[in-house]
């Protein structure tokens, strides 16, 4: 998967779980929370919806990895590069 | 039905508990001067910040910290008491050089950082009354509630002014002062903006509590109200007697500890347990400008040897998603007592608190309108796990029953469900509901103060919490209001008809799900359901917003054109709705 389409998907599942997100204004070395108006619930079903569209199992450890677009694309890049 | 009994044996840590035997301290406890053990004013007056902060600088606890601030960007910065009692007398001047008075309301839109403690403290010693709001609220709820509140003082960042407050400035005119914690430059465009720093370092450090009677007025929690106006509930200075009782019994905080306490400031408990109880029990406490991250938090016990831990159960059910091996790759093993509030923990977190710490958590129940926890486990006690605990010592607590006349009677029997109900008369019984004091004695019938939950108490006195009797809505620790959220949805131009409700749901306890008609013409869309969806969220924010919505043809309404909101929450939960007498005949109650 490339980084675009990767990245879209990523932007998708966050917008789904908070549609009040402008991805414009999005800054991608930010943490979400930082900049963003989401909660811990929301981070979750952000995660959950990741999980269903990439048909991957996200270990709770990893979780923080997945706290920016930035740390999203470094760390699902590398186990989704053969798909 | 009881699951199994956690018993205690011991003190871990050596330090023995504050409560040794429960039932002996229940025979033992005489009268109301028992809750606490809090010197008086020398002229016999009662304030919390002297409390909390100024009775202690005189002795060896000047020089200890009192808050161990963490900044986001990492490190640590400590204020001791005798450093918090001087900034707190900088504030208290700073208000009285802006001509604010006992009683007027000062506002609170911040995280947990240092001006959250002296604003708070600060406008008790100038006998002002304390209000702290949520920060992740939206503009709609903040406008509501800062109005409501006539407030005359904020204290907010520059980002949250410009984002939530500044856009709303016109339709506030009882606001006279905005105080940002970090701004250098305030806007030209707000004449009502000032730069808290600098007016700080202008004020005499020395201050002088007046007079302060335990009936002063001097805290302020909204707490959401089944018609969808929030409620303001007053606390009086004499409640501290009450928050350092309970913080001493029900949390075991012993002096020297350190504690935190990982609410909101924003809730009632951000303040009676993140701020008042702990300092006047002489603790260090543990201010995290984070947000939830359980290696982090995990990392925090470590480095700084949390003695007491004082958390909320979606926060523990996330750190169970994380798993037990997690916990225990960190030394955790300067906490001797944990303990959970914000709604029923579930026996497993009870005893994972076990597997992962080595320690239960010690679930415990109170509202915005006690003030403080009234229903406890304690660390003497055994725990059954499930239950919230058994009343703290000169605590009366009973299950109310509604006789077909609509009188009340006490239930005795074990384990038959009502209303949990509290004989009025603690020092931090909330006082009335700001400018709505027939909402308030509504909640009283005779010497009794009607909770809203239902609950039931075992052979053994321990109580178990049941549900709300009215549709309030608890997530995350939140009360939440389905009016409110419902008024915010028909705002939506697409939205005809909206009910609310909550989900049961495995992290949160419950989220907020929204059931929506829509107007003639509209047809329901995956783009047109995040519209909504993010209408809202703009509106009441993360916290408060649904979580998810559904397209449904027609809403069950009452003949009366009440929404049946008890039907949809059959539906999702499968259970039986009850009486569907009064449903409107006409209404298919069919998606």
């Amino acid at each position: 998967m490339d980084e675009k389409t990767l990245s879209d998907l990523v932007l998708d599942s966050l917008t789904k779980a908070a549609p009040d997100i402008d991805r414009n204004l999005l800054d991608p070395g930010m943490n979400f929370r930082d900049q963003l108006e989401i909660d811990s619930v929301d981070f979750l079903g952000f995660v959950l919806d990741l999980e269903k569209r990439l048909k991957i199992r996200i270990p709770e450890i990893d979780y923080p990895k997945l706290s920016s677009l930035k740390g999203c694309l470094g760390h699902l890049g590398p186990i989704l590069k053969d798909r | 039905m009881d699951r199994k009994i956690i018993s205690k044996t011991g003190a871990p840590g050596g330090v023995p508990p504050n409560l040794g035997d429960y039932d002996a301290a229940v025979a033992a406890f005489s009268g109301e001067s028992a809750f606490s053990d809090t010197d008086s004013l020398p002229a016999g007056k009662l304030n919390i910040a002297w409390a909390a902060v100024d009775r202690h600088v005189q002795g060896p606890l000047r020089e200890q910290t009192a808050l161990r601030v963490l900044p986001l960007q990492g490190g640590a910065r400590d204020i001791s008491y005798g450093q918090l009692h001087d900034l707190t007398n900088r504030f208290a001047n700073l208000l009285r050089d802006l001509g604010i008075g006992p009683g007027d309301r000062i506002i609170t839109l911040l995280g947990r950082v240092p001006e959250l403690y002296l604003s708070a403290l600060g406008t008790l010693k100038n006998r002002s009354v304390f209000c702290p709001l949520y920060a992740a609220f939206g503009p709609e709820p903040i406008r509501l509630r800062l109005d409501l509140a006539g407030a005359k003082v904020l204290v907010t960042t520059e980002a949250l002014f410009r984002h939530k407050i500044e856009p709303q400035l016109p339709a506030l005119p009882s606001l006279r002062y905005v105080l940002l914690t970090d701004s250098s430059e305030v806007s030209p465009h707000c004449p009502i903006c000032r730069e808290l720093s600098g007016l700080m370092e202008q004020t005499d450090p020395r201050f002088s509590i007046e007079p302060t009677e335990p009936e002063d007025w001097a805290l302020l929690h909204f707490t959401s109200g089944t018609t969808g106006t929030p409620k303001g509930a007053v606390h009086v200075h004499e409640a501290v007697r009450m928050h350092q009782f309970s913080g001493k019994l029900a949390l075991d905080i012993h002096p020297g500890d350190v504690f935190w306490c990982t609410a909101d400031p924003g809730w009632v408990t951000g303040t009676s347990y993140g701020i008042i109880a702990p300092l006047a029990l002489g603790a260090t406490l543990i201010v995290d400008e984070g947000t939830f991250d359980p290696q982090r938090w995990y990392g925090i016990i470590q480095e700084h040897r949390v003695n007491v831990w004082y958390t909320a159960p979606t926060a523990i059910r996330m750190m169970m998603r994380l798993g037990t091996d997690v916990a225990r790759g960190f030394d955790t093993s300067s906490l001797r007592f944990l303990a959970s509030v914000g709604e029923p923990l579930n026996p497993e977190a009870v005893i994972w608190g076990q597997e992962a710490f080595g320690l239960p958590f010690h679930d415990n129940w109170w509202q915005t309108e006690t003030g403080s926890i009234l229903i406890a486990n304690y660390r003497s006690m055994a725990i059954k796990p499930g239950s919230m605990g058994r009343p703290l010592p000169g605590i009366s607590a009973a299950i109310l029953g509604h006789r077909d006349d609509g009188s009340l009677r006490q239930i005795e029997d074990a384990d038959e469900p009502g209303e949990l109900a509290i004989r009025k008369g603690w020092p931090s019984m909330f006082r009335t509901y700001l400018g709505e004091s027939e909402r308030y004695e509504r909640c009283f019938v005779g010497d009794w103060y009607l909770t809203g939950d239902l609950a039931r108490r075992d052979r053994d006195g321990y109580f178990w919490f049941i549900g709300r009797k009215d549709d309030l809505i608890k997530s995350s620790g939140h009360l939440i209001a389905p009016f409110e959220v419902e008024s915010q949805l028909l705002t939506h131009p697409a939205v005809a008809e909206a009910a609310v409700i909550g989900k049961p749901d495995s992290t949160a306890l419950e989220i907020v799900k929204a059931f929506v008609s829509l107007k003639p013409g509209e047809a329901p869309s995956e783009a047109l359901r995040r519209d909504i969806l993010a209408h809202a969220r703009r509106r009441l924010g993360a916290a408060v917003a649904p979580k998810e919505l559904v397209f449904r043809s027609n809403l069950p309404k009452t003949r009366s054109g009440k929404m049946m909101r008890r039907l949809l929450k059959a539906e999702e939960t499968g259970t039986s709705p009850g009486d569907l007498s009064t449903l409107e005949s006409n209404t298919p109650f069919a998606g």
